[in-house]
C-alpha cells in the first residue's frame, strides 16, 4: 500500500540530552551522553537511566491543573520546546481546529501518580488518597486528553500504546487518517516518563544494565531507561520543501510477549512494507537508526532482520545518549532521523566498543558528517508489536 | 464519509454472554439480567499461555472467539484494532501493591501482560497474524475511535479487520477513579466489502459539534455509563433488529461520529 508523504513542518524533542533541537543535535556531534547514575529512585536500583532535567518544576496552566503529574509535564515541555504550540496556533488558522488530528503514544502513561498514591496508602487496603486523579494522570488517553486542549484542537484524537513502538505508530495511524479525510493536517507525538514501573519491571525480567548501555556491544547486557517527549505537526500540502515521512510499515511477530522473534521475521516485515508503502528499494536508505535497545536478544534479532534485507547500508543506535524512552521512542529517533537527513549528520553508536563478532549489520560506532537522503527507523516493543518508519528530503 | 460492511459480531457482557444470547436482549424481547457476568472459555490461547493471561485478556480473546465462530477468515489473515480505555486495571493494581512490599517484588509476568497491547500480543500468539494491528485508548470515547481506526484500516488496506472493544471493571482501589466499573467486550468484523456474510453497513461520518448518546433501556445505558466499550450498544441494538438507523455518537469535545445504517 502506497502512502503519500507528509511534511514535518514542525517538531520538538525533549530528552535526557535537554530541550530541543538544537542542544540534541550538538550532543549527536560531541558524543556527550544524557545518561546518569540513577538518581530517581533515590538509587535504590543499580542502573543508568536517561531522565529528562526539571520535570518537577514544570506548572501547568491553570485549568489544566487536574492533569498535574510526571508525564503531563513532560508533555507540556515537549509543546513548549523548538516553538511547536506556536506553529500548531498557526496551523489552527490554516486549517481549523476540527480538521487537524492528535495521535499520541504512550506506554506507561502517568502511571507514577498511581505509584505514588499506593506508596501513600501503604501496603493495606484501606481507600487511596482523595486528592489522587486517577483519569486525569494515569488513565491511558490522559496526555492527548491534556494536549488537545492545551493545543486548542477539536479534531479526532487517540493514543497509541503499543509498549515501544507507539510513538512510531502514530505516523502511520495519522497518514491513514490524513489519506482518509478524517483530517487535513496532524499532531503526533510521544512521552514516556520515568515510573517505578519499567524500572522494576525490566529489572524483573533482567533486561536493566547496571552501566551505560552498549548497542551492538559483544559485552551488552541491557538498557538504560529514559523518559522523552516530542511533537511533530505533518502536513500533506504545505507548498515548501523539507524532511518528510515517506512510508510506514507495520506488523505483529505473532511469537512471544517479551521476547523478539529470534530471526527478526516480525521486524523484517515492517520494514519491507515501510519501502512498499514509501515507493523504494533498500539500496535507496542511506541510513537506518535502529531500536538498538543493547539487549542481547534484541539485537541479535534486529540485525537479523536488517542483514536479510539490506546491503551495507550504515545503521546505529542513538539509546547510548538517551537511553531507551520506551513510549516516546519513535518520536525521538524520527527527530534524529529528520536531523540527520537536514544536516548530513549520521549519529555513531554511543559505548559500543567492541561490536559483537556475531552481529553483522554495517554498524556505525562514530557520528559522521556524511549526506543522508533517505533515513529509516525501526521501534519494535513487548507483544510483538513492530513499526519502521522512512524519511526523506521532498521538495 | 466511509462505507464499511459488519461481517460478524461477538459479545460478552453482563446477562448477554454471547451474540447469540444478546441478540433477544437487545432486541428488546428479554429483560437483560446484568447480575450474570459471562464465564469465560476461551479457547484461542493453548493452555500453557492462557494460565499466564489475566480477566481483561481472557475478556478481549472471549468476544473474538464468539465473532470468529463462523468467519470464512484464516486466522492469520485479519488484521486487527483493540480499543480499550483503561487497559489492565488488576495488572497495575498488583504492581502497584507490590510496590509498597520490602524489596518490591514486582512479578515479571505482570510487567508484560500491564502493557496496553497485551491482548493484541497474545491474540497475534493465537491466530499467527503479523497483519497490521493497533491499541488504542480515547478514554469516554473509545469505542468510536477505534470504530474509525478499524474502518479506516480495512478501507486502505483492502483486508478484513476484527475491531475489538473491551473494558473491564477497576480493581476495588480504582473503582470509581476512571471509566470504567463494569465488564464489557464486543467484536466485530469489518469488510471493506459487502458480501453474503455483511449483517449490515455502516456510512461513517464526522461531524463537527457535541452530541447526547442516543437513549437505551435503563439497565443497557447503566452499562455504557460504566464502560466505554457499551458506547457500541445503539449500534448493536439496530444490527440485532435488523433495522437501518442513523446514529450520532460522541467522539471527544466538539466532535461527533454520524454513522448510518443499511441492511
Amino acid at each position: 500500500m502506497s502512502s503519500e508523504p507528509l511534511l514535518i513542518t514542525a517538531s520538538s524533542t525533549v530528552s535526557a540530552l535537554g530541550r530541543g533541537i538544537q542542544v540534541a543535535k550538538t550532543a549527536l556531534l560531541q558524543g556527550r551522553s544524557g545518561l546518569r547514575r540513577n538518581d530517581y529512585d533515590d538509587g535504590r536500583l543499580d542502573t543508568w537511566i536517561g531522565r529528562v532535567e526539571g520535570v518537577e518544576n514544570v506548572v501547568l496552566p491553570g485549568a489544566l491543573a487536574p492533569f498535574d503529574c510526571r508525564n503531563n509535564r513532560l508533555a507540556a515541555l515537549g509543546l513548549e520546546t523548538d516553538g511547536f504550540a506556536t506553529a500548531v496556533a498557526t496551523a489552527r488558522q490554516r486549517y481549523g481546529a476540527r480538521r487537524i488530528g492528535l495521535f499520541l503514544g504512550t506506554s506507561t502513561s502517568g502511571i507514577e501518580a498511581t505509584e505514588q498514591a499506593y506508596l501513600q496508602r501503604g501496603s493495606g487496603d484501606g481507600p487511596l488518597p482523595a486528592s489522587f486523579d486517577y483519569r486525569h494522570t494515569h488513565n491511558t488517553y490522559s496526555c492527548a486528553d491534556f494536549t488537545r486542549q492545551y493545543l486548542e484542537l477539536e479534531g479526532p484524537a487517540q493514543v497509541i500504546s503499543t509498549a515501544c513502538s507507539s510513538s512510531a505508530k502514530v505516523f502511520a495511524t495519522a497518514s491513514r487518517y490524513i489519506q482518509a479525510g478524517w483530517c487535513d493536517a496532524a499532531v503526533i507525538g510521544g512521552i514516556d516518563s520515568l515510573c517505578l514501573t519499567t524500572l522494576l519491571g525490566f529489572n524483573a525480567l533482567e533486561l536493566v544494565s547496571a552501566q551505560p548501555c552498549r548497542p551492538w556491544d559483544r559485552h551488552r547486557n541491557g538498557i538504560n531507561i529514559g523518559e522523552a517527549a516530542g511533537f511533530a505537526l505533518l502536513e500533506p500540502d504545505p507548498g515548501r520543501a523539507g524532511v518528510a515521512l515517506l512510508g510506514y510499515g507495520e506488523s505483529s511477530d505473532a511469537y512471544h510477549m517479551s521476547t523478539p522473534h529470534p530471526q527478526g521475521e516480525g521486524a523484517l516485515l515492517a520494514m519491507r512494507r515501510a519501502l512498499d508503502s514509501a515507493g523504494l528499494t533498500p539500496v535507496q536508505v542511506d541510513y537506518i537508526n535502529l531500536h538498538g535497545t543493547a539487549t542481547s536478544s534484541n539485537d541479535r534479532a534486529e540485525d537479523q532482520a536488517v542483514t536479510r534485507l539490506f546491503k551495507e547500508v550504515p545503521c546505529s543506535s542513538t539509546k547510548g545518549w538517551t537511553g531507551h524512552t520506551l513510549g516516546a521512542a519513535g518520536i525521538t529517533e524520527a527527530v534524529f532521523c529528520k536531523l540527520a537527513i537536514e544536516n548530513g549528520l549520521m549519529p555513531g553508536t554511543l559505548n559500543l566498543q567492541d561490536i559483537d563478532p556475531g552481529l553483522s549489520a554495517p554498524i556505525l560506532r562514530d557520528t559522521q558528517q556524511r549526506p543522508v537522503r533517505v533515513a529509516m527507523s525501526n521501534s519494535f516493543g513487548f507483544g510483538g508489536s513492530n513499526c519502521a518508519l522512512v524519511f526523506g528530503w521532498q521538495g | 464519509m466511509m462505507r464499511i460492511s459488519i461481517e460478524h459480531i461477538g459479545l460478552m457482557a453482563p446477562g448477554m454472554a454471547g451474540w447469540d444470547a444478546a441478540r433477544p436482549v437487545l432486541r428488546g424481547e428479554q429483560a437483560p439480567d446484568t447480575q450474570t457476568l459471562p464465564a469465560f472459555w476461551p479457547n484461542l490461547l493453548p493452555p500453557n499461555e492462557r494460565r499466564r493471561t489475566t480477566a481483561l485478556i481472557k475478556l478481549a480473546l472471549q468476544a473474538a472467539e464468539d465473532a470468529l465462530r463462523h468467519s470464512p477468515y484464516a486466522l492469520y489473515e485479519l488484521a486487527s484494532v483493540f480499543a480499550s480505555s483503561e487497559g489492565d486495571g488488576e495488572v497495575v493494581d498488583r504492581i502497584c501493591q507490590s510496590l509498597t512490599l520490602p524489596d518490591r517484588p514486582v512479578s515479571p509476568t505482570h510487567f508484560h501482560n500491564s502493557v496496553h497491547n497485551a491482548p493484541a500480543g497474545y491474540w497475534a500468539i493465537a491466530s499467527g497474524s503479523r497483519q497490521f494491528s493497533t491499541s488504542l485508548a480515547a478514554g469516554a470515547d473509545t469505542f468510536a475511535a477505534g470504530l474509525l481506526e478499524a474502518a479506516t484500516v480495512a478501507i486502505l488496506q483492502q483486508r478484513p479487520v476484527l475491531l475489538l472493544s473491551y473494558d473491564y471493571a477497576l480493581p476495588p482501589a480504582l473503582a470509581g477513579r476512571g471509566y470504567v466499573d463494569t465488564i464489557f467486550g464486543v467484536a466485530l468484523l469489518l469488510s471493506a466489502q459487502a458480501s453474503d456474510a455483511t449483517m449490515g453497513s455502516l456510512q461513517l461520518e464526522l461531524k463537527a459539534g457535541t452530541v447526547v448518546p442516543p437513549i437505551l433501556p435503563a439497565e443497557l445505558a447503566e452499562l455504557r455509563e460504566y464502560n466505554p466499550a457499551a458506547a457500541a450498544l445503539p449500534l448493536l441494538i439496530a444490527l440485532a433488529r435488523a433495522e437501518t438507523a442513523d446514529l450520532a455518537l460522541p467522539c471527544h469535545d466538539k466532535l461527533t461520529l454520524q454513522i448510518g445504517i443499511d441492511m
